[in-house]
């Protein structure tokens, strides 16, 4: 039987940027340390794929560095459940683990901003960052005609990424005014390594037509998308394609921190300046804290894993490197911010909830998002909102609320902890003969 | 490319590189509908990081994995919404 | 003051609405007032399980009655009430609990609720995923499967139809002996009568009242469709006497019409949050697999918990409070609020105007805690 019940000094959840630059400090520190990630790959969303056919060097070098850092990574493991301090649920596919810490550090990243348009719940309407990953990972895009479209500096990295990998790029639709995508072009130069990559991405993608001020408005197709149209406001224009890649920025998971009683500010984990959260123990790095790109995430995950392994003095010496990206952050919201047409691209028959299939217009309906779930079922399928929730943050300005465990859906038996000994608190191990429990001679519903 | 795994798309034989995710296999064999939605539209994966649950399928008889998230293996029997 | 109402019922629960369906049915000038959305308290949180129960000849009567009245409304209620009429299937673990499956066959035959009666192999061939060997079971035909939000909204539109007022958002502070109201910011609604419908929160506006909140945790999984058929529910508690008042779970399913099921059940009293409890909510899934073995590899999507309104001698309380004939009460259904909620809407109705009702209405009365409270 695999291994169920692990123990270590420090867990970190997510092996990408952040909680590998984490998990590294902390390792060489002299820490058991753990690196737990859904995926079977190291790197995240940014640097999936690297470890096969290595193309970034700074990928290359934190990867080689975690393998030589002594730190443990349970990979294909998925955190469900933050039952009690100390102790994480994860599910992986020989079965349920059970995860001791004494410090965690939550490096979980972000997800894409979908937002709700006619027609974008065909085949081959992808997140461009979820289009890329699944390229890495052997998604046939070779000779493909691909339209790329949404917001942030992301669209352009993928087309480089994708066009690499042999797709035709259409074009490039960035939702932002030229003058202000313009404007965070020029505080690259304050970050010489970013400038002088987007530099090359520019002069490869040279060709394709980069618009900005544009944004999708439909989708159209039979079995899958055949065109897309697009706008500037003034006039629409359709672009053949056999995929869109399409996603508004990104969202922070904060699902996992809020489990552990994490405090938000502002939609992202709320952090002092040692990474430390507002939970005992708990401490944040990358883009669950703001949406900064992969160098922040590696600077802060340095100084979380500083922190946790009680190294204050190494954490504090990056302080200032921190703040540079901040500005970096800071500069990237402002340049990307979503324009006010794109909450109402979405037509009353437009489905906003892909999992249960609610339309805006049932959604309408309702004063709030707790009222539209409970009487519209959005929110309540398998993704719990991850989507449709997003999506009506931005469109009616209504707050998610409470997560409830299982964090990603999870197998029943992976919601019985592997320790029941322990479990059973104070009481006997509780055996499935012993735990014939019902007490009243009463229904009990 | 000598890693190559085979398994089942729909009962149709299909050969990958390693390090092909189930997601991608099922891309490679041509279906474009992972699953049928409520409403029984056809979708396929939307954001290819494990959180929409769009890709999701029968993998090994094992329903609503998400393809996204899980490499071949040899012999693998996936089904998805036909 | 702002305007006058025949009655002001405080609670859009699923009590609540019945009630106002009712009140607003008969020609009273209704307002319903709730301090959050419809139904998002014990309604949102219930299994919405229409049963017929036998623990006490009040009990049966409320909840025969009241299953009457579910299936009178079945033509009106729309889709997304999701009324299925699935039946129960109680389970025999043992000849014991066997011989229970025969005294309330006995029960329920008398009294003309339909039942079957089933064999091992009765067993399983109607429930092919329950684990071989169990005795036998009883099917109750005519019990059913409603989505609880859904139905608490559909009465109050109903109710909103004969001229009923609704307001979310709304708390209110006191229940006032003149019938009105007075609300957290200090505003008065004046009215005729209150009714408080607020469900496990009601003694904070009726103190002393013997209302306990009872916790529960349940389990929804991912589409399975298929995979059981009936609401089934154990008989096991038979075996395990006494210890009245502690933690205990038990065996109980609801396979609902998208294909999803509803894994019950727990009940623990002292545990006013709402997290999930880890050890009773493995010991509720424990007992649950032990029952459908194959459970275990099904996907789960969400957990919760919710608090029922739990009175010391298991039966709500319907009617005028000790405090006077203008403020009353609809509290106490601890977990069958969803099933009685009808029959306590027309009870209340006929109370409140005067009209003869159609079952004894004493075993409810507040009136019945009058001496046991100082
Ligand atoms: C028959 C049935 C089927 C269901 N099926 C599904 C399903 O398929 N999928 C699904 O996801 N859910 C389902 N639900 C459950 C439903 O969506 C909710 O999850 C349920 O209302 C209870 O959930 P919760 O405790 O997680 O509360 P939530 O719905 O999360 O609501 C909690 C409320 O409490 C408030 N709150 C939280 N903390 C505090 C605080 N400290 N102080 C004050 N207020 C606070 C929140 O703002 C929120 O309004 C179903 C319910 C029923 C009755
Ligand atoms: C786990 C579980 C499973 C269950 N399963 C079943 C089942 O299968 N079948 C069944 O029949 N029953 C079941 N029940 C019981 C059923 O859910 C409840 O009995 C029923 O929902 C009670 O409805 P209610 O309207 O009285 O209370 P609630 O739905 O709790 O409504 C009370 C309302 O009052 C409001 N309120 C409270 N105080 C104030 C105030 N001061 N001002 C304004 N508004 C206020 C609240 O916001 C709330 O909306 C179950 C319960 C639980 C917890
Ligand atoms: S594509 Fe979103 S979960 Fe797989």
């Amino acid at each position: 039987m695999s291994e169920r019940r692990f123990d270590f000094e420090i867990v970190v959840v997510g092996a990408g940027p952040a909680g590998l630059a984490a998990a590294c400090m902390a390792a060489e520190n002299g820490k058991r340390v753990a690196v737990v990630d859904d995926t079977p790959w190291l790197g995240g969303q940014i640097w999936r794929g690297q470890q096969a056919r290595p193309l970034v060097p700074q990928a290359q070098k934190w990867i080689e560095r975690f393998r030589r850092s002594g730190a443990t990574l349970l990979d294909r493991t998925s955190v469900i459940a933050a039952p009690r301090a100390g102790v994480l649920l994860a599910e992986h596919a020989n079965g349920p683990r059970e995860i001791h810490w004494d410090k965690l550090i939550l490096a979980t990243g972000a997800r894409e901003l979908f937002l709700p348009f006619p027609g974008w719940t065909l085949p081959g309407i992808l997140g461009p960052g979820g289009l890329q990953s699944l390229a890495k990972s052997g998604w046939p895009v070779s000779g493909q005609r691909v339209v790329v479209a949404g917001s942030g500096p992301l669209l352009l990295a993928v087309a480089d990424g994708l066009k690499k990998l042999g797709a035709k790029i259409v074009s490039i639709a960035e939702q932002a005014q030229w003058g202000r995508v313009a404007g965070f072009g020029a505080t690259l130069l304050a970050h010489p390594a970013k400038l002088a990559q987007a530099a090359r991405i520019k002069w490869r993608l040279l060709g394709v037509p980069y618009r900005c001020g544009v944004w999708p408005v439909k989708a159209e197709g039979d079995t899958q998308i055949r065109q897309v149209t697009l706008t500037d406001g003034q006039r629409s224009w359709t672009e053949a394609c056999d995929l869109l890649a399409c996603g508004f920025g990104l969202a922070p998971n904060v699902e996992l921190p809020l489990a552990l009683g994490c405090e938000l500010l502002e939609g992202f984990v709320w952090v002092d300046a040692w990474q430390a959260t507002s939970a005992a123990h708990v401490y944040c790095a990358g883009e669950p804290t703001g949406i900064g790109g992969a160098d922040c995430a590696l600077v802060e995950g340095q100084i979380a894993g500083h922190t946790a392994s009680e190294h204050k003095a190494e954490a504090q010496a990056l302080f200032q490197e921190r703040s540079r990206w901040h500005e970096f952050r800071s500069a990237l919201a402002r340049a990307f911010a979503l324009r006010a047409e794109l909450k109402s691209l979405a037509t009353a028959d437009t489905l906003v909830c892909r999992c249960e299939d609610v339309s805006l217009g049932r959604m309408k309906q309702f004063a709030g998002w707790r009222d539209a779930k409970l009487q519209s079922r959005c929110g309540m399928g398998a993704c719990q909102g991850r989507v449709c929730g997003a999506a009506a943050k931005v469109i009616f300005g209504w707050g998610m609320e409470s997560v409830r465990p299982p964090v990603l859906p999870a197998r029943i038996e992976s919601l019985i902890s592997v320790a029941e000994k322990e479990s059973a608190e104070g009481g006997k191990a509780s055996t499935g003969s012993e735990c014939r429990a019902p007490a009243l001679r009463e229904y009990e519903n | 490319m000598s890693d190559q795994i085979e398994l089942r798309v729909n009962g149709k034989s299909i050969r990958v590189a390693g390090g092909t995710v189930v997601a991608a296999a099922i891309a490679l064999a041509g279906v474009s509908c992972f699953r049928k939605s409520v409403l029984g539209e056809a979708r396929g994966p939307l954001c290819g990081m494990g959180i929409c649950m769009e890709c999701r399928v029968t993998i090994n008889a094992q329903p609503h994995c998400r393809s996204c998230q899980v490499l071949c293996e040899e012999g693998m029997e996936v089904r998805t919404d036909e | 003051m702002s305007q006058t109402y025949d009655i002001i019922i405080v609670g859009a629960g699923i009590v609540g609405a019945a009630c106002a369906a009712e009140c607003a049915r008969a020609g009273l000038k209704t307002l319903v007032l709730d301090r959050g959305p419809v139904s998002g308290g014990t309604t949102a949180a219930g299994m919405g399980h229409i049963v017929v129960m036998d623990d006490s000849e009040a009990q049966f009567a409320l909840t025969n009655y009241s299953r009457r009245l579910w299936m009178e409304l079945r033509p009106e209620l729309p889709a997304e009430v999701e009324y299925d009429s699935c039946g129960t299937l109680w389970v025999a673990a043992d000849g014991e609990e066997l011989a229970e499956v025969r005294r309330k066959q006995a029960f329920y035959t008398e009294r003309g609720v339909r039942v079957e009666v089933l064999d091992a192999e009765d067993i399983r061939s109607a429930e092919p995923n329950l684990r071989p060997g169990l005795a036998g079971g009883l099917r109750v035909v005519e019990d059913a499967v409603v989505y609880p939000p859904c139905a608490a909204r559909f009465l109050l539109d109903q109710s909103k139809r004969h001229g009923a007022e609704l307001r979310t958002s709304v708390t209110v502070h006191e229940l006032l002996g003149d019938g009105g109201v007075r609300l957290a910011d200090g505003s008065r609604i004046s009215a005729g009568r209150c009714v408080s419908a607020t469900g496990p929160w009601s003694p904070a506006l009726t103190p002393g009242l013997p209302v306990r909140k009872r916790k529960g945790h349940l389990v929804i999984t991912d589409r399975h469709p298929g995979f059981v058929r009936h609401q089934i529910v154990e008989l096991g508690y038979l075996k395990s006497a006494h210890s009245m008042g502690k933690d205990s779970v038990a065996f109980n399913i609801q396979p609902r019409q998208t294909g999803q099921m509803l894994i019950g059940s727990s009940r623990q009293f002292d545990a006013e949050d709402t997290a999930v409890d880890q050890p009773i909510l493995e010991r509720m899934l424990k007992r649950a697999i032990e029952y459908l073995p194959s459970l275990g590899r099904l996907s789960s999507i969400r957990v919760w918990t919710g608090h029922r309104a739990a009175t010391p001698d298991k039966l709500p309380i319907i009617g005028p409070s000790v405090v006077g004939d203008r403020v009353w009460l609809a509290t106490g259904h601890e977990g069958l609020g969803i099933t009685t909620s009808l029959g306590t809407g027309r009870l209340l109705a006929d109370l409140l105007l005067g009209r003869r009702t159609e079952i004894p209405a004493s075993p409810y009365s507040p009136a019945r805690f009058e001496g046991a409270k100082a």
